[in-house]
């Protein structure tokens, strides 16, 4: 079969898929009897109208860039890590410890600590899964998969009985100390005089997404172990050949991985809810799946397809709240995106090859 | 403990028990014959939906299990053509099931019955009833027999006994039918099968949906045996116990009734019990409730007696030309 030019594989094939996905989005709000048309609008207008909304939608897509890379450098590897949300929970309890049993004199000193902290809290909960990927060939859906329900467990417990206050029935920690909240975007934007909502989450963590895009970039096409483990990835026996030990690149990818994920809490529990609640992850570390499979595992498309997923949701929001549609639709659409762009990848790849042979036959 | 208090416990573990066993063996004809399926969860949700959508609507169970089955089947036939036809990633299409699943049935519902994607509750006449088998009421004078009899052999839905028919049977249609044999082989090396002149593509969609229709009966007894009518999300992870419970049961029909049933009873003792006090050592009930997921990585990891999962699992199959 020809193929054809990586730009069509990298941009055609999944905004065709994603323009199905959003179709049928669209007939499922006709087959509940409301109107797709305003519910864009509404969706438009409540993610985007105004600096709060747009607060939120970046706040939003800050989880799910982590997520995402969490994903995406999993997919690299040739490993599909659905851990995400538990690497999450876990990640949040990293952040908690550093927060609340560390005297932290600034903010910035705070957000260096709770980095770390979620980011080996989340590599953590990734090792056992990746070790056991790597040693004993057990499969990292299955064990990832199980460790989602471990960890929400375990953070349960935790929660219920070491970080909860006396006296609180609440399953939370307590809040924690004022040193540590982050600045918001709309403190920062002030300070450079631009007007923007104070009341929205988003705060400097997006900063920190960024960075991490750019890292993972770096990582993943110009450095000696992004390299191998791409080659991983591709076909394990050449890179076995090559030298490449595959237990040594399994346990890096799934570490980076793991930690990526945990990140998502500096987000969450540091910047917005200034306390460990019971789900903090709020299924961020399934979103991640989409975004990575829309972003095609590639960082600028996994931060565009981020921002789109923030803007969903922060638009289902509002749609709930102006609509009688429940905020469930972003689910079915997450659910559309998914199957789309990834399960049925070839339903549109395959037509979109033969149109490229036939413009090639036909000159 | 006493007597009544255990045959109470395990009564309620049969009961607990029973959709993860169906979840489990429709995992096991879709796995086995080389179709990974992370997706029980997304269509046992559909079906119970459904279900109990048409059951409230119909007050007639049977219809309910009917369309329950149908919601199933739907879900299946995606996962057919997304992993077979068009040759996608077979765990991604079970991710967008689960999903799909949890939408869909909290919007419709929603949009349907305006009780925040819940059901209206079944009344007697759109649930299953109990049977009681006959012999009861000769054994009651029986001491212990008896007792057993009437608590925890008697007493159930008509889907517990279906469920517990399924074992024997699927161990008769896999490892004593050309059928079976045939979608064994599939999993495992496909392209002998199709050396063959069996088709593949027929053998693994035949699978799949026989993997749908009993996620349909699982789902189906959820919203109209165990409880009375849909809640969102009222799986609450069972395809991912029976999935583990696959796994522990190394993809096998009769290890499967005994790997539900241990999960079966962790969850009926977690239902139970809050605490369990073991001479000193309290374990809270958030152990219980990991313990399945425990096991299973312990099992996978393959300390205690190794698990094989089908050869060509998880990998579409290209004829080569």
């Amino acid at each position: 079969m020809t193929r054809m030019p990586p730009w069509a594989d990298a941009v055609i094939v999944p905004l065709v898929s994603l323009i199905i996905a959003f179709l049928v989005s669209g007939l499922v709000i006709l087959a509940i009897g409301e109107d797709p048309v305003r519910a864009m609008t509404v969706m438009v207008k409540g993610a985007l109208g105004s600096t709060y909304g747009w607060g939120h939608t970046l706040y939003y897509a800050t989880n799910f860039v982590f997520t995402g890379l969490a994903v995406a450098i999993a997919f690299h590897a040739g490993f599909f890590n659905i851990g995400g949300e538990g690497q999450a929970l876990l990640g949040g309890l990293g952040v908690a410890l550093v927060c609340l049993f560390i005297p932290w004199p600034h903010w910035s000193l705070a957000l260096i600590g709770a980095t770390v902290g979620a980011a080996l809290f989340g590599a953590a909960w990734a090792a056992i899964p990746a070790w056991l990927r790597a040693t004993r060939g057990s499969h990292e859906v299955i064990t990832t998969i199980m460790f989602n329900f471990i960890a929400s467990s375990l953070l349960v417990y935790i929660l219920v009985h070491v970080l909860r206050p006396q006296g609180s029935q609440d399953p939370a920690s307590p809040r924690f100390p004022t040193e540590t909240r982050l600045p918001r975007l709309g403190h920062m934007m002030e300070s450079v005089g631009i007007p923007f909502s104070k009341s929205a989450p988003a705060n400097v963590t997006l900063f920190l997404a960024i960075a991490a895009c750019v890292l993972v970039w770096f990582i993943i096409w110009h450095t000696r172990l992004g390299y191998q483990i791409r080659a991983l990835g591709k076909k394990e026996k050449a890179a076995v050949y090559a030298g490449i030990s595959p237990v040594r690149v399994t346990m890096y990818a799934m570490l980076i991985s793991g930690a990526l994920a945990g990140l998502m809490a500096v987000n969450s529990t540091m910047g917005e809810a200034n306390r460990l609640i019971n789900g903090a992850a709020e299924g961020a570390g399934f979103i991640g799946i989409a975004v990575a499979l829309m972003g095609r595992s590639h960082p600028f498309g996994v931060a565009l397809a981020a921002l789109l997923f923030g803007f969903l949701y922060q638009g289902g929001g509002e749609l709930s709240l102006e609509t009688s549609i429940p905020r469930d639709l972003i689910v079915v659409i997450q659910a559309l995106v998914i199957l789309f762009t990834g399960a049925l990848d070839n339903m549109v790849r395959w037509p979109v090859q033969r149109m490229f042979a036939a413009a090639k036959g036909g000159k | 403990m006493d007597f009544l208090t255990v045959l109470q416990l395990l009564d309620s573990t049969l009961r607990l028990a029973t959709p993860l066993l169906l979840a489990c063996l429709a995992g096991l004809f879709s796995e086995r014959a080389g179709v990974f399926d992370i997706g029980l969860e997304g269509k046992m949700l559909a079906a119970a939906f459904l279900s109990g959508a048409i059951a409230a609507v119909t007050l007639n169970p049977w219809l309910g299990l009917m369309a329950g089955i149908l919601a199933s089947l739907g879900m299946a036939a995606i996962h057919g053509v997304a992993s077979i036809t068009f040759r996608g990633n077979q765990l991604i299409s079970g991710v967008a099931i689960n999903f799909l699943a949890a939408g869909l049935t909290v919007l419709i519902g929603q949009h349907w019955f305006e009780l925040g994607g819940r059901t209206p509750a079944l009344l007697s006449g759109g649930r299953f009833a109990p049977i009681t088998l006959p012999g009861v009421e000769l054994l009651s004078g029986v001491p212990i027999l008896g007792p057993i009899y009437a608590e925890l052999i008697s007493g159930h839905t008509i889907l517990v006994y279906v469920a517990l028919a399924c074992v024997p049977l699927s161990w008769w249609l896999l490892y004593r039918t050309r059928f079976g044999l045939r979608l064994r082989a599939v999993g495992e090396n496909p392209a002998a099968v199709d050396t063959a002149g069996v088709s593949v593509v027929g053998l693994r969609f035949a699978a799949v949906m026989i993997c749908g229709l009993l996620c349909g009966i699982a789902g189906a007894y959820l919203a109209t045996g165990l409880s009375a009518g849909f809640v969102r999300d009222m799986t609450a992870g069972r395809g991912f116990i029976a999935l583990a419970a696959l796994i522990f049961a190394k993809w096998r029909p009769w290890q499967a009734l005994g790997a539900t049933l241990l999960f079966g009873l962790l969850e009926a003792l977690s239902n139970r019990y809050q605490n369990i006090d073991l001479g000193g050592v309290v374990l809270p009930v958030q152990v219980m409730q990991a313990l399945p997921y425990v096991l299973t990585v312990i099992i996978l990891a393959g300390f205690v007696g190794k698990a094989i999962p089908p050869r060509a699992g998880g990998e579409p199959y290209v004829k080569e030309r």
